[in-house]
């Protein structure tokens, strides 16, 4: 299965059972219990991590927190 | 009016159709609050002297350490010991003498932020913690002041400019901050010296661009830098319907401290 995270082509194996709280797992995403994801655009909640299906095609961005600046 | 050394001086922008005589009186007459005079308030402090923005406000509590000059080019060897607003003060006047420079040497909080952006026209977030950031949002947002959010961590950065109520704000990405101590600091992770030069100068941008009503803000764009792969992305975003302070019902109707993202160290480090 292919899809897009941060602007990348990324191939996953077929796992019809994939959610975005358990792609966060697979793929060992940094900062994962603060990360905010957004899916196609639009920002999910963070309780609707564990129940949104990851499909064919999606378009995913990770964003991090960053507090430093001086 | 200006007077002829000072259109010698700002020659260079007044021949931009963009800029002209007339947008450099505006640049003249805005007003611009850097919160934080560290790594993004350096650049951003002397960059926005430079272009003439007439009345410059500065906040930050800390003296200069020897620690901070590897990246806060604003403050050199002989500042060391020195508070930060007053070594930020003398070089913008330097570069200057036309800009008014206010100071203010204290740390922003739910107790003083009101009075301080509400003299001013844009906000610029040049802070180096959670409870700072997400203050200046809140603030920013229920006084309907822009802003411009920076952020840098070891080589990467982001920014991303707020017309509140228009545009997404950073409670639309970030509901809320992450625990104290979750997210290292750059003082504990590192950052390489160049990083707040970039994001800073961007943020700097955004302020000169609003002051002047030219070309597009950054709003509704995250834009990510990675100096390791050379790489700027942008994350197309939304104003969040559900957003706790710019949403359609929101929670946060006031300002607060986020005591849980505090941390002395955070006040301490630069």
């Amino acid at each position: 299965m292919k899809i897009r995270i941060n602007g990348k082509e990324t191939l996953l194996a077929e796992n019809p059972q994939r959610t975005v709280d358990s792609l966060l797992e697979e793929l060992d995403v940094s900062q994962r219990l603060y990360v905010t994801v957004e899916l196609n655009g639009e920002i999910l909640d963070r309780p609707a991590y564990e129940t949104t299906p990851v499909n064919e095609g999606d378009v995913i961005e990770f964003l991090y927190f960053m507090g430093g600046g001086r | 009016m200006l007077t002829e050394s000072q259109i010698e001086r700002y020659s260079r922008h007044i021949i931009l159709k963009e800029v002209g005589g007339k947008g450099q009186q505006k640049l003249f007459d805005g007003r611009v609050l850097i919160i934080g005079a560290g790594g993004l308030g350096a650049p951003i402090a002397l960059y926005l002297a430079a272009a003439g923005v007439g009345t410059i406000g500065i906040a930050d509590a800390d003296d200069v350490d020897l620690s901070n000059l590897q990246r806060q080019v604003i403050h050199f060897t002989p500042d060391i010991g020195k508070p930060k607003v007053e070594s930020a003060r003398e070089k913008m006047q330097a570069i200057n003498p036309d800009v008014k420079v206010v100071t203010y040497r204290e740390w922003i909080s739910a107790a003083n932020i009101n009075g301080i952006i509400a003299d001013y026209d844009f906000i610029i977030d040049g802070t180096d913690n959670f409870a700072a950031k997400f203050l200046i949002n809140d603030a920013c947002v229920l006084a309907g002041k822009p802003y411009s959010h920076g952020g840098i961590l070891q080589f990467d950065g982001q920014t991303i400019t707020v017309r509140p109520h228009e545009s997404a704000c950073y409670r639309c990405i970030f509901p809320e901050p992450p625990p104290k101590d979750a997210i290292p600091s750059c003082s504990q992770a590192g950052v390489i010296g160049v990083l707040p030069g970039v994001i800073g100068t961007i943020q700097a941008t955004e302020a000169i661009k609003f002051l002047l009503g030219k070309g597009d803000l950054l709003t509704d764009r995250l834009l990510t830098y990675s100096a390791l792969r050379m790489k700027f992305r942008e994350v197309p975003l939304k104003r969040k319907t559900a957003c706790p302070v710019c949403g359609d019902t929101p929670t946060i109707t006031e300002v607060h401290d986020e005591l849980d993202a505090l941390t002395v160290c955070d006040l301490k480090e630069s």
